[in-house]
């Protein structure tokens, strides 16, 4: 019989992650024990030191690398620590954007329209679950792009999926819609984690190995069933694709984005697409790097459709959150053309792009929550007419956001497209480039319809209006406008240090 | 026995829930299929365990089985609230959101 060896984990790089789960902990006793009066600037402190302390340690170990980390369960290398710096960064914004605890329900449990939810609404009481929650999806957001088997890939992605299913039904104005929102996506995620699992059944029944490593080896050597192989990689990618939202497994996303409470949307839009993606660039580049001639078709037509159909429907969008939702799909598929190219620079321009999309997509999801009427927020496109007469400020600098996810030049958007689309193009795959090109310019035409609507037209009188943003709103806005803006006009600095620190370790 | 006959057992278990989960309303019987599919991966996990000789496949099952017990906890959560502001579980009725 042989003695059990306890495994060996270095802490200090995995920290990151286990601070943020001891934070997540620590708010749930405090939600547990500590009084209402109190709680909700408790749980902003806790939750929001956690991230930064997080933070403040991924910055330390942003030179380590390490394969050992957790006996192989983890790959830190520059890739992971990027990955995991932006979402922490997307976090600690989103996190802003939540602190404002006008959009939540002061007791999801009430039905909605009873007695009790009046008498919560009377009483001015917060529920705070929505910060522990938070946490715990950051820690699965964290752990997702650095996972390296296939075991610790199911948990993250579990880890990471459970809390936003249920923040999405926490909405206050329109609960109705929110919760439909959280059924619509707890059962289509599930679903598609099922998918998921069993695709990592079949591609452990192809290696032998549950560790990404193992099934880089075997595809190399090519021992096993190619069936196997091939179920294993089509049923894996399906989960990951919902994830990000990909057609043809995109129906929840502009279901979810609009019935979720706002900063949730925000949050979610944002940290979710660095999460799988990093994570789909890990499982790509490392474990099926070699069987690229079976994946790069069928990836190729879903980046081509997934970036045409974004596109096409947000035309035809009347509800801004819709549209912010089909133009997330759109972008879905340029970062899958950054996966197909299946080089260093199509590796550094990913990394980038989601940094860059990621920061941009809170800050427009935060100016939504601004724009509000008697009866909460307004996001029907006709009502935003006119609003860069009323509020210049706000409407400019939503402008200027929707510009760069449109791509213009000296915003950051441009950089990020024309990195990734040159990186596409230098592997050799045009037809790609051509779409992505050609789906830019469409996606173009809505974004600047609603400039159009926000400064040329005349504005109609309802109640819209953009209320005084908390000073964190303010905060997350402002950082996400200069980061855009920073970014667009010195890329330099950033692009130079991820493609001096990203490569994978195998 | 050829183990192969295991793995297309677990075929057909994650088809027969992949089927019910399109073709059923009610949102507590969908779910059930989502947990049919979960065990239909185990049960591959298990049988390649046993193809491959190593104990990867087994502990994943473990890991699997606590995550499908966590997401009955989420989604029984979120299926009650929408059961009792509705009077209705049917996933057909959830449609606030089409337009």
């Amino acid at each position: 019989m042989d003695t059990f060896v306890a495994p060996a984990l270095s802490y200090s790089l995995l920290s990151p992650i286990l601070i943020v789960l001891g934070g997540a902990v620590l708010a749930v006793l405090v939600e547990a024990f500590v009084s209402r009066l109190i709680r909700p600037v408790a749980q902003l402190s806790i939750t929001l030191g956690t991230l930064v302390l997080s933070l403040a340690q991924v910055f330390r170990i942003r030179h380590a690398s390490s394969l050992t980390a957790a006996m192989g369960s983890v790959a830190i290398d520059g890739p992971a620590i990027l990955l995991q710096g932006s979402i922490l960064v997307i976090a600690i914004l989103g996190v802003f954007l939540i602190a404002d605890q006008e959009h939540f329900t002061g007791l999801a449990a009430a039905i909605p329209g009873s007695s009790e939810e009046r008498e919560a609404v009377k009483s001015g009481e917060k529920v705070t679950e929505v910060y522990p929650l938070t946490l715990f999806a950051v820690a699965g957001m964290l752990l997702f792009p650095i996972a390296n088997d296939l075991i610790t890939l199911f948990v993250a992605l579990e880890v990471l999926s459970l809390p936003l299913y249920l923040m999405a039904g926490l909405s206050r104005h329109r609960r109705l819609l929110s919760q439909e929102a959280a059924l619509k996506y707890f059962l289509l995620g599930a679903f598609s984690s099922a998918f998921f699992l069993f695709g990592a059944a079949f591609l452990y029944g192809y290696s032998g190995s549950v560790s990404l490593a193992g099934i880089h080896d075997a595809i190399e050597s090519s021992p096993g069933n190619i069936v196997l192989l091939l179920i294993g990689m089509s049923f894996l990618s399906v989960g990951l694709l919902f994830k990000v939202s990909a057609v043809p497994f995109h129906a929840w996303t502009p279901d979810v984005y609009q019935g979720a409470p706002t900063p949730v949307t925000a949050f979610m839009a944002a940290a979710t697409k660095v999460a799988g993606f990093g994570a789909m660039l890990r499982i790509f580049y490392t474990a099926f790097e070699n069987s690229y001639w079976d994946w790069r078709p069928l990836l190729t037509v879903i980046a081509i459709i997934t970036m045409l159909f974004g596109a096409i429907v947000a035309i035809a969008q009347r509800d801004i959150k819709r549209m912010l939702a089909y133009s997330s799909i759109a972008h879905a598929g340029f970062l899958i053309t950054g996966i197909l190219a299946l080089n260093k620079s199509g590796l550094d321009a990913t990394i980038f792009y989601l940094f860059a999309y990621g920061i941009a997509t809170i800050g427009a999801f935060g100016i939504v929550t601004l724009v509000r009427d008697s009866s909460g927020e307004v996001t029907d496109l006709n009502r935003w007419a006119g609003l860069g007469k009323r509020s210049p400020f706000i409407a400019t600098v939503f402008a200027t956001l929707l510009l760069a996810f449109a791509g213009i030049p000296l915003t950051s958007g441009f950089i990020g497209k024309f990195t990734i689309f040159s990186a596409a193009f230098e592997s050799g795959n045009k037809a790609v480039v051509v779409v992505g090109v050609l789906s830019s310019a469409i996606a173009a035409y809505f974004y600047i319809r609603v400039i159009v609507l926000m400064f040329f037209s005349d504005p109609v009188e309802d109640g819209t209006s953009v209320v005084i943003p908390s000073f964190l709103t303010r905060v997350t806005v402002i950082a996400s406008f200069a980061v855009t803006i920073f970014l667009g006009v010195f890329p330099t600095p950033l692009l130079n240090f991820i493609s001096s620190t990203a490569t994978f370790l195998r | 026995m050829n183990p192969a006959n295991y793995l297309y057992v677990a075929a057909l278990l994650f088809t027969i829930g992949a089927i019910g989960v399109v073709v059923r309303r009610n949102a507590i019987v969908v779910f059930m299929c989502i947990e049919l599919m979960l065990n239909a991966a185990n049960l591959a996990f298990v049988t390649f365990a046993r193809i491959n000789g190593n104990l990867d496949g087994q502990v994943m099952a473990f890991f699997t089985m606590v995550v499908a017990a966590c997401e009955v906890v989420v989604g029984l959560a979120i299926i009650v609230t929408i059961y009792r502001s509705r009077r209705s579980a049917s996933v057909d009725d959830a449609s606030l959101l089409k337009r």
